[in-house]
């Protein structure tokens, strides 16, 4: 019935029931049968692949998904408390009923994917697989010169395996910050793929909440492209899932286009999670500044792969990343690994990274003021996020994520 | 308030403190001086509860508790302060936040009322404004790019707000010109009364100039070697420690 090769590993009988779902969906159109095509032959993404060498897919092969029709209406209630217009998705499916669309000068289309946006299938394998079973996502669009605020994009699963396509288009001068929050409960596979166009002078502000059900399997990939002098500028907290990779190709392909690529990975018991970014400088006077904050207790392991290529027409790039981690339990485990390629002789690209345990002098100096150890500990590392957090302009959205990580302090002090 | 019987510690298996006996009352001031590697900051981090120094004998006891079995927090919410010789800097920390984090669990843990924002704000400001500190040090990351004189003077200022029963200074002297001698010295003396008490650890007469000390203890090899009024501190000065290492021996 199917092309695939007789399954050899769990992984690839993985691959031929994605790709079995695909075929009984019948009729689809030129781009889904390219990447069906691609998936057939490509599978998923193997260890043995440089790009996959931290993160092994392995584990969604063994889950059992849960049906994913059970209400999402209590999900809903643990979404932060924003004052702006939202757009739900329910297992991968819009809900307009639990949404609130955007009144003015934003244009929000959902249901089936437009194709065209930067998405590459023939370059990740998860974003063939997201192209050849996407049924919805929403197309944002924000037109040349407006201010259209703040739009919440939520992501509510209690089980299933969806892939949603979102596209994000900001004209010229255009600004947006967009939340984005992906929760649920129970055993599911969330894949989106994001594309993200940034127009000259425009400004795009992506907070991106990932609190999945501990069950869950989180993959997300997303394509930015930056033109002159505008900015692409993301923060990204995990802290739920059992696996998650998120996964980043940001252009810069004009003059002092900018893109800041955060994150905080704050992960406990036999939690993964892997943020990976490539960063192109096209053009001159970009910027790029990534800082990546790794808070790891219990077993878990967090993943930080950062590359930045300089082509040779990018002279005066300024590049920057860091990646820090602390380490909180002696079984914990942190992955760091930064790439350069840089072809322009006239650059300022630094990388650097750091692994430590919560400092005894530290802990030490806050217990002999009065403050509990738990509390001295909490502070610690509350401190040690402050870099990656304090820089979050939207009030609201900062509160909500500092509440999200005291949550999950808590959590693991208990 | 501080009674301190046969106390011997250790760090790293080495014996520092030989058998100190060390009685400070209520309202007096008590100063130890001593050379280098006698024991006096062994004495000061023992008191606080600091990790990795053993206590191997002797007894502590501050207000009738004992104080040796008690964790570093518990010690502070009994009235206990330690003011570092080498203050931590705390990157990430607002010196605000620290602070009144630190009052609160103290009155958390004595049964008294938490302080708000406002609340704290306006008792932090007033402390600043007496101790000559600078506006933004409460904004300012804790100690993080401070100079020495500003560290000592932040360690001051977290004594004022704390308001300790007993403060132990660890050579708090050290490294201040004249002018911020002056300062951290009046803020010790803003906190005397009949109810608080003061262990002054230093190497130089220089600050007892300031911080008259009911008696003056001399400390050399771990030990107690002589006690006196504050004269013995001026007779140290001119003499040196020689005489006194010499007649201890």
């Amino acid at each position: 019935m199917s092309g695939l090769a007789r399954p050899t590993a769990p992984l690839d009988a993985l691959a031929e029931a994605f790709f079995a779902r695909y075929q009984a969906r019948g009729a689809h159109d030129a781009e889904r049968q390219g990447a069906a095509e691609l998936f057939r032959s490509g599978g998923l993404p193997s260890p043995r692949e440089e790009a996959w060498h931290y993160t092994a897919l392995r584990p969604l092969a063994d889950a059992v998904f849960d049906p994913p029709g059970r209400d999402a209406a209590a999900l809903l209630e643990a979404l932060p408390d924003i004052a702006a217009p939202r757009l739900v998705f329910v297992a991968g499916g819009f809900r307009a009923d639990l949404s609130v669309l955007p009144q003015g000068p934003i244009s929000v289309a959902t249901g089936a994917p437009a194709w065209g946006g930067l998405a590459r299938p023939a370059s990740e394998k998860l974003v063939a697989l997201n192209t050849m079973l996407a049924e919805d996502g929403a197309d944002i669009v924000v037109a040349d010169g407006v201010d259209a605020a703040t739009l919440v994009l939520a992501s509510l699963a209690s089980g299933g395996a969806f892939h949603p396509r979102h596209s994000i288009r900001l004209g010229r001068g255009a600004r947006l910050t967009l939340i984005e929050v992906n929760l649920g409960s129970g055993a599911y596979l969330n894949n989106p793929v994001f594309s993200a166009a940034v127009g000259e002078d425009a400004s795009l502000v992506h907070l991106r909440m990932q609190i999945e059900g501990a069950d869950a399997f989180h993959l997300s990939t997303l394509y930015a492209e930056v033109a002159a002098r505008g900015t692409y500028d993301s923060f990204l907290l995990t802290l739920g899932a059992r696996l998650a990779r998120v996964e980043v190709h940001a252009r810069l392909v004009g003059e002092k286009a900018a893109v800041h690529l955060n994150a905080a990975q704050l992960l406990g018991g036999s939690q993964h999670a892997d943020f990976t970014t490539v960063v192109r400088h096209d053009a001159p006077s970009t910027v790029s500044r990534q800082t990546v904050k790794n808070v790891l207790t219990g077993r878990a392991r967090g993943v930080f792969q950062g590359k930045i290529e300089v082509d040779r027409l990018a002279q005066k790039t300024d590049g920057y990343q860091m990646n820090q981690a602390l380490l909180l339990s002696p079984q914990a485990e942190v992955d760091s690994k930064p790439q350069l390629e840089i072809y322009a002789d006239d650059v300022k690209c630094s990388h650097g990274a750091t692994v430590g345990e919560l400092d005894a002098d530290q802990l030490f100096y806050l217990r002999s003021r009065g403050i509990p150890e738990v509390e001295a500990r909490s502070l610690l590392v509350r401190a040690f996020l402050n870099e990656a957090l304090d820089p979050i302009g939207h009030e609201v959205a900062r509160q909500a994520m500092e509440g999200m990580v005291a949550t999950w302090w808590e959590r693991q002090m208990a | 308030m501080l009674e301190i019987k046969g106390l011997s510690a250790s760090v790293d298996g080495k014996a520092i403190l030989r058998g100190i006996d060390l009685v400070v009352p209520d309202g007096e001031v008590h100063a130890i001086m001593g050379p280098n590697g006698s024991g006096k900051s062994t004495l000061a981090y023992v008191l606080a509860g600091r990790e990795g120094y053993e206590v191997t004998g002797g007894a502590v006891s501050f207000d009738g508790q004992d104080l040796l079995a008690l964790e570093p927090e518990a010690r502070a919410v009994a009235g206990l302060f330690l003011a570092f010789q080498y203050p931590v800097e705390l990157p990430g920390v607002g010196n605000a936040n620290f602070l009144r984090t630190a009052l609160n669990a103290l009155r958390r843990a004595r049964g008294e009322a938490e302080l708000d924002a406002v609340q704290f704000l306006k008792l932090a400001r007033s402390a600043v404004k007496r101790l000559s500190m600078a506006d933004d040090m409460l904004k300012r990351a804790v100690n993080v790019g401070f100079s020495g004189g500003e560290k000592k003077r932040n360690e001051v200022l977290q004594m004022a707000i704390l308001r300790p029963k007993l403060a132990v200074l660890d050579e708090t002297d050290s490294g201040l010109d004249i002018d911020a001698l002056r300062i951290v010295a009046d803020g010790v003396n803003a906190l005397r009364g009949p109810a608080s008490s003061a262990l002054v650890i230093t190497h130089y007469q220089r600050l007892l100039d300031y911080i008259v000390p009911d008696r003056v203890h001399v400390l050399v090899a771990g030990r107690i070697v002589r006690s006196g009024g504050p004269e013995l501190a001026r007779e140290l000065e001119a003499s040196g420690y020689a005489a006194v290492m010499a007649e201890a021996v």
